[in-house]
């Protein structure tokens, strides 16, 4: 049988977000080769367990965190905090739930931390306009601290079952983390493309100069996207203290931003701002995922997950970079003019 | 001088020279001498070729053709280091110091004074102090750093070291857009000292004050061409004025160019006595429904800041709009959105076009700003809008959604005029519609203004083009040095008029302020 290799590449570049499915197509391929049986599934008290259900669960908090960081990066800012943010929450639920607090307004008061918390850097960056790395990196360590104080700097832990059931609860058959992420990336997809939020955001992240000239409300739109993923870090906040029972104000959500971030640039948004899609974001944590996944299964040492992501970051930047992009384009006069 | 009429010996030689750049002769055989111990005067408006001539001279860019002689021998600078060795030194008008390093420092960056491989502060400092005596600036501490001086003694700093690198051609661009009276009449002082060392100056500035107050001679530049050389103190303003508009006065005296009605329509907007400080002197400005007033002066005359305070882009902090006789708040962009006002700047792709976005979504951007996030228009009535502005201007797109700068910068334009019209505005903005675009486009965006103007906008328009300006204006006001210097209307709306109110020279204009 012949292959019409040509005509097949032709065909696959018309297809919108190649690299983002190409690139989870090939790490679930990988992980099938050091791991025959990663794509078993198999229910167990009405719960499907497996490799790839894994994934998915172990994916869900990163995930949760890059619907609120794409925005973020299509105004052309950053979000550092998320991490934080994380701690912040989760020491907040926990705290509350031991002093008796009913579950459902442990789990309000939470995500109103996250909103407020989304509101501080929203302020700092669009009122105050202050460069959004710096800006974020204030609660970023400031964050921890918070909830440092709040555990009083023990691990606080509970066991109060309804709020442990955010993590190791399921529902046809899939688990809470999973089905919280499905639902916030709709809410996600519904308040940015069902109203023109998104393309607000757009045009902000492209030329924010053109777009208030356009009669934009800038300052609200920034603020919008800080608070959102303020709230989406409250969501994974709850998601990781729920699955250990406990609030880890040193340790929770450590470095998850940069994961986040990773996603996001993963998902094809560029860090210059502009375009987005939430939905490639959510493909790029899963990425992420089965990559730290795979490794596991492998046998390799832990420690080849963090080469293995950098590699994998380095390529995706060449991509992205505007000199390749110039040479692919022959666009060099565009320098020139300029 | 009595030796200013006599042929000097010519320091710097431009002959014949020439730059392209895809699309555009930036320099079409320009000619340029400076002889030592001159100050020369660069003048022209927008596009003219001015900062190519000197990008070219001091080596940012290379030539396509010509020679470039000084004292007699070719050069060919590669870059702005090559241009220092060569003795030719740039002063911008933003000053490109390093404000947080010590004036001594700044002076002596990259050539510091050593000893032992160190460098030795002490005689940094001291031959500092040496130097800037000469600049009349005993005063300056040369430990402190650059940034706590005013920008005046930071450009007269720039001079200094640029002087102390080479010492036989000085380029001042702009150098006193940002000083006052005083700074100004300081800074001459340092020109004529460096003048009578036999430093040849190239002066570029907008002010015409300026350029007769201080220069020797006067070049002008116009799209890429030289227009002539001139000596000062024989060439009447006017004439000046008229080298750079390109336009000769013609001697039909004044010329009716448009028979319209003035003041038909219902007043649609009112600025009264609206300005800002050390931003546009205030003004009075009634438009009318139907009407279209023009608003011409030299580059650097407060056109642009006009358009930027009637659109709420500057906040004014005197005087009152109102709106049908109402009166309203107007503090940003937002609010003359909602005001149905609209504005196309002059920097098409700064603050006008979103590049990434499509022709359907830069179309529809001021009319979903006005509608709010919450109310958004459906994917069917976007392309609705954007296919009827299509086909209504022309506008040459392969389809909607390619994203808009890939058009051409007319195409651009046109949608930008969609933009606006798509929130169907009571009072329209344009800050040089016609700039940079082509010939085809050019005429039927005046065709346009002309028919927005007979369905009762009411409009503003600036523009260097006067005979544009005189074709469709019903009144005119003429701007110069920040503030509005003459408004003529009906019978006197013609270039003639136009240009001797730019050039008239009376010095009550800058007291009253």
């Amino acid at each position: 049988m012949r292959v019409n290799l040509p005509a097949i590449v032709k065909r696959l570049s018309g297809v919108k977000h190649l690299p983002q499915f190409g690139g989870l197509g090939l790490v679930l391929l990988v992980d099938w080769l050091v791991s025959p049986q990663f794509f078993d599934l198999r229910m167990q008290g009405g719960r499907l367990f497996g490799s790839l259900i894994d994934v998915l669960n172990r994916g869900a908090p990163v995930a949760l965190l890059s619907l609120g960081m794409t925005l973020v990066i299509a105004t052309g800012g950053i979000d550092l905090s998320v991490g934080a943010v994380i701690a912040i929450a989760g020491a907040t639920a926990a705290t509350l739930v031991d002093a008796g607090v009913p579950v459902v307004l442990v789990g309000g008061l939470a995500l109103a931390v996250g909103l407020t918390c989304g509101l501080w850097n929203g302020l700092l960056v669009s009122v105050l306009q202050i460069q959004p790395i710096v800006a974020t990196l204030i609660l970023m360590v400031a964050g921890r601290g918070v909830a440092q104080l709040i555990t009083k700097g023990e691990i606080v832990t509970f066991v109060n079952p309804q709020l442990a059931a955010i993590a190791s609860g399921s529902f046809l058959g899939l688990p809470m983390p999973v089905l919280i992420a499905c639902g916030l990336l709709g809410l996600t997809l519904a308040l940015v493309r069902a109203t023109a939020l998104g393309l607000m955001i757009e045009a902000v992240g492209i030329n924010r100069r053109s777009s208030a000239f356009a009669g934009i409300n800038t300052r609200v739109v920034i603020m919008l996207v800080y608070v959102w993923s303020g709230l989406c870090a409250a969501v994974a906040g709850l998601v990781l203290a729920a699955d250990i029972k406990g609030a880890d104000a040193n340790n929770a959500g450590l470095w998850m931003e940069l994961d986040a971030i990773l996603s996001v640039v993963i998902g094809g948004t560029s860090l210059l701002g502009g375009r987005f899609s939430v939905t490639m974001a959510v493909v790029g944590a899963l990425i992420i995922q089965a990559m730290n996944t795979g490794i596991l299964l492998s046998g390799f040492k832990p420690e080849f997950n963090l080469i293995v992501k950098s590699v994998v970051v380095l390529v995706i930047l060449f991509v992205q970079s505007p000199a390749l992009k110039g040479l692919r384009r022959g666009a060099v006069v565009r320098g020139i003019v300029r | 001088m009595a030796d200013l009429g006599t042929e000097r010996q010519a320091l710097l030689e431009i002959r014949g020279l020439d730059k392209r750049f895809p699309g555009v002769q930036a320099l079409d055989a320009v000619d340029f001498t400076l002889r030592a111990g001159e100050i020369h005067a660069l003048l022209g408006e927008n596009g003219a070729g001015k900062s190519t001539l000197i990008k070219t001279l001091t080596g940012v860019y290379q030539r396509d053709g010509g020679v470039i002689r000084l004292d007699g021998v070719e050069i060919a600078p590669r870059d702005v280091a090559d241009a220092q060795r060569l003795q030719i030194g740039t002063v911008y008008q933003e000053v490109n110091l390093l404000p947080n390093l010590s004036v001594a420092e700044n002076l002596f960056l990259g050539r510091q004074p050593l000893r032992y491989g160190l460098v030795d502060v002490r005689l940094m400092r001291q031959r500092a102090v040496d130097i800037l005596k000469g600049y009349g600036l005993p005063e300056v501490d040369p430990a402190a750093s650059l940034g706590g001086y005013s920008v005046a003694i930071q450009q007269v700093i720039a001079i200094a070291r640029a002087v102390d690198l080479s010492a036989k051609v000085l380029i001042l661009d702009e150098p006193t857009a940002s000083l006052d009276h005083q700074e100004v009449e300081m800074l001459f002082k340092v020109m004529r000292d460096l003048k009578g060392r036999g430093i040849g100056i190239i002066f570029i500035t907008h002010f015409l004050d300026q350029v007769y107050a201080v220069s020797d001679r006067i070049t002008v530049l116009r799209n890429g061409k030289l227009v002539g050389e001139r000596v000062s103190a024989t060439l009447p303003r006017l004439d000046l004025v008229a080298m750079m508009l390109g336009r000769a006065l013609t001697d039909e005296g004044a010329r009716m160019s448009h028979d319209r009605p003035i003041g038909v329509g219902a007043p649609v907007v009112g600025f009264t006595n609206y300005g800002k400080q050390r931003y546009l002197h205030n003004f009075d400005l009634e438009v009318r429904a139907g009407e279209v007033v023009g608003v011409v002066g030299l580059l650097g005359s407060g056109r642009t800041e006009t358009a930027k305070l009637m659109f709420g882009v500057e906040r004014a902090d005197s005087g009152a709009v109102a709106v049908a006789g109402q009166p309203v708040r107007l503090r940003s962009p937002r609010d003359a959105v909602q005001l149905g006002f609209g504005y196309c700047p002059e920097d098409r792709k700064m603050e006008g076009i979103v590049g990434d976005l499509s022709v359907r979504e830069n179309i529809i951007l001021a009319l979903q700003a006005r509608r709010g996030w919450l109310r958004p228009l459906r994917r069917s009535e976007q392309e609705e809008i954007a296919q009827r502005f299509i086909s209504l201007l022309h506008i040459l797109t392969p389809d909607a959604d390619r994203p808009i700068q890939f058009l051409s910068g007319g195409n651009q334009q046109k949608a930008l005029l969609a933009r606006w019209l798509a929130t169907d505005p009571r009072f329209l903005i344009l800050d040089e519609p016609t700039r940079g675009i082509d010939v085809g486009a050019h005429a039927e965006i005046i065709r346009l203004i002309d028919r927005l103007c007979a369905e009762g906008m009411a409009m503003v328009v600036i523009s260097s083009e006067l005979e544009e300006i005189v074709a469709y204006s019903h009144r005119v006001l003429v701007m110069r040095d920040h503030r509005q210097v003459g408004a003529l209307a009906g019978g006197d709306v013609t270039v003639d008029r136009i240009m001797t109110t730019i050039a008239a020279n009376d010095g009550s204009a800058k007291n009253a302020g």
